[in-house]
């Protein structure tokens, strides 16, 4: 059965229902515990579990992170909460030089069970430097798994599946989806945690997005169906591994693949994703692959110009007529 | 302290610098590649602090962990074989000279990233306190690592939460080729401490049996609660920063000066019954071991014969290494696939 929950309650839900499982889970972060969270994540969680399990730790990310890879390494499972993905640059090392190589460079004699939770994207009028969006750079690291849910459901299980599984995960929320509201099945058996999600089928072209950007993609859909284009829409929910049968199954059927990034299109995620469902499904394409990606520009402050710097739906219904010849 | 701890003392620095030694050899012959950092000159500190470990205790080291292994444990040959990059090798050929681990041991890894070990250190360190067990986590760095901004996050949440970390300082007060006082505005690391409320003391890292009691002392308190302390030991590398790297940035008369305050002759003293006196560290020259191995035997006294006994012993062990390394297989695609697989567990992930 079903209930109505916004995202970050239903991220909450998550780390309450693992902490009360497993003794090994803890928190650590800036504002974590008594303050209950920058964005309520963690809210109520201190007064339950206590100040060993809910750590508020000082603005030291490289040192925090670090200290979630060094108790993974003694069989706890961190979870280790960065205020946004753009301080996780101070914690570079101990993500991408110890969690993603010391289980590997151990020859596999070591667990890491560590999920380094971070926000993640442009909100609104953060900036420049609290408006970014770096999922691209943790791509391009073997060692690492990265989660990005869309929806409070994918929220709830992904965070779940993350918290129990025994290898490094990154995962990547977004400022402006924690107050949206979604249904969330709290009994639901899950998906794979890296299966990649249809959410609408249509036989004109495939539009691939994930994070903010499949709620966009899905108006921008909308909007199409209405001029007769039928698109299909797939949630990654994962970008790391990618789930790459299920998006060459619907381009083999649309032949026609517009991919949805709010990061820099410049080598951004975007660029993997379309590169490698063009040698993919080449014979398959009626036309080249089309990117739509945010602006190369450092993210500007002015409500406007941060607006014309990623895709709206308009942009997305815009790619999608001349994807398809209208 | 008893005799057969000494001696054993005496036997792990005589094998540290005899594996050291011949590991520089091989690779020179091409046995081993990419970077090697070696001990010799800062075995007191190694041996002294590991001895007085227990085995419940974790040890998270540096890229120049060789002596640290072997000293914790872990058999020659399996360090060797890693050194070489074979199969057998204490990571699985998959970690190299500067990332040895041995999950058993609790030898939680060399880290070759300067300043990776404070963050590791306090992490199971918080494991520890959360579990409430008599464990302590001994944590190695140079003295250039303490000019990383983990080292005062780290040592700041340590003493906040009180947690059972001792911070070992090998300072052998070089960072590759900038000489301490370039580097650091305040040359004495044990001091950096006072700013996080941290018991920390300088002990002549020259000297095992200063060390070995420092650390039995420091271990004490931190087993009783009384959060994070710190050792600063004070000794000397004689060789370069690695194997690339020639060392002659350093003056020839300092070199000399600590080679005569080596850390095997001051041992070897403290197995006689009395001290050699300045002459006689003199009369043995450059070479400061073979002179006292020399001098002991003149005097027919019975350590010398075990001393013979236990150079013999270490060369044998260091040449079973080798040849247990020589004779490991290359590791295959598939088991570095394995390595990085093998914590999946089954999962499914798509």
């Amino acid at each position: 059965m079903a209930e109505e929950m916004l995202y970050w309650q239903a991220l909450n839900r998550a780390l309450d229902a693992e902490m009360a499982l497993d003794e090994s889970v803890f928190i650590l972060g800036e504002d974590v515990g008594l303050y209950g969270g920058s964005y309520r994540v963690t809210e109520g969680l201190y007064a339950r579990y206590g100040e060993w399990r809910v750590r508020d730790t000082p603005i030291s990310e490289g040192s925090f992170t670090g200290l979630g890879v060094g108790a993974a390494l003694v069989g706890m499972r961190p979870v280790v909460e960065i205020m946004t993905i753009n301080f996780s640059l101070l914690a570079l090392d101990a993500i991408v030089n110890m969690a993603a190589k010391v289980p590997f460079m151990s020859g596999g004699q070591f667990p890491m069970a560590l999920v380094i939770r971070m926000p993640g994207g442009v909100a609104k009028q953060l900036a420049a430097q609290h408006s970014q969006r770096l999922e691209q750079m943790y791509m391009n690291v073997p060692g690492l798994r990265i989660a990005v849910p869309a929806t409070s459901q994918d929220a709830w299980w992904q965070l779940r599946q993350a918290i129990r599984s025994d290898e490094p995960i990154v995962f990547i929320e977004h400022e402006l989806l924690y107050f949206s509201k979604g249904p969330v099945d709290l009994e639901a058996e899950a998906p794979p945690m890296h299966r990649a999600r249809v959410h609408r089928q249509g036989r004109d072209l495939t539009i691939v997005a994930y994070s903010r950007m499949l709620d966009l993609s899905l108006r921008a859909a909308a909007q199409l169906a209405e001029e007769g284009i039928e698109a299909t829409v797939i949630d990654l929910r994962s970008l790391r591994p990618i789930d790459w049968d299920t998006c060459v199954a619907s381009v083999e059927q649309t032949h026609r693949l517009l991919v949805v990034e709010e990061d820099s299109r410049f080598a951004g995620s975007g660029a993997e994703i379309a590169a490698e469902l063009a040698e993919r499904c080449f014979y398959h394409l009626d036309v080249p692959p089309a990117r739509l990606g945010g602006r190369e520009l450092p993210t500007p402050y002015n409500g406007t110009s941060e607006a014309q710097c990623i895709p709206r739906p308009s942009d997305i219904v815009a790619a999608a007529r001349r994807l398809c010849g209208t | 302290m008893d005799r057969e701890t000494q001696l054993a003392m005496l036997r792990d620095m005589l094998l540290a610098r005899a594996f050291e030694e011949r590991a520089a050899e091989e690779y020179t012959k091409g046995n081993i590649a990419g970077f090697l950092h070696l001990y010799p000159g800062e075995e007191a500190v190694a041996v002294g602090v590991l001895h007085a470990a227990e085995p419940s205790d974790y040890i998270v080291s540096t890229y120049r962990e060789h002596v640290h292994a072997m000293v914790r444990g872990i058999p020659p040959r399996r360090v060797m074989a890693e050194l070489f990059g074979r199969r057998h090798g204490c990571s699985r050929g998959m970690g190299g000279s500067m990332h040895l681990f041995d999950r058993e041991r609790r030898f939680m890894g060399g880290y070759a990233i300067v300043g990776e070990t404070y963050p590791v250190a306090i992490g199971i360190g918080y494991a520890v306190a959360m579990r409430g067990l008599p464990e302590a986590v001994i944590c190695f760095f140079g003295d250039g690592a303490v000019n990383q901004g983990t080292f005062h996050e780290s040592l700041n949440m340590a003493a906040l939460w009180r947690l059972p970390v001792l911070f070992v300082c090998e300072n052998n007060r070089y960072q590759i080729g900038t000489e301490i006082h370039r580097h650091s505005a305040v040359a004495e690391v044990y001091k950096r401490a006072c700013a996080h409320r941290i018991p920390a003391r300088r002990v002549d890292g020259m000297d095992v049996m200063a060390v070995y009691q420092a650390t039995a002392e420091a271990l004490g308190e931190i087993r009783s609660e009384t959060g994070p302390r710190l050792i600063e030991c004070e000794t000397y590398r004689y060789r370069g920063h690695s194997m690339a790297d020639p060392g002659t940035y350093r003056p020839k008369v300092e070199v000399q000066a600590y080679e005569r305050k080596d850390p095997i002759t001051v041992a070897i003293a403290e197995t006689l019954p009395r001290y050699p006196t300045p002459e006689e560290i003199a009369a043995a020259g450059p070479d400061a071991i073979e002179g006292l191995i020399g001098a002991m035997n003149d005097a027919g006294r019975l350590t010398a014969a075990q001393l013979d006994a236990l150079k013999a012993e270490v060369t044998q062990v260091v040449e079973d290494a080798v040849a247990f390394a020589a004779a490991s297989p290359e590791p295959t695609l598939a088991d570095a696939q394995a390595a990085l697989d093998c914590n999946r567990n089954g999962e499914v992930l798509i």
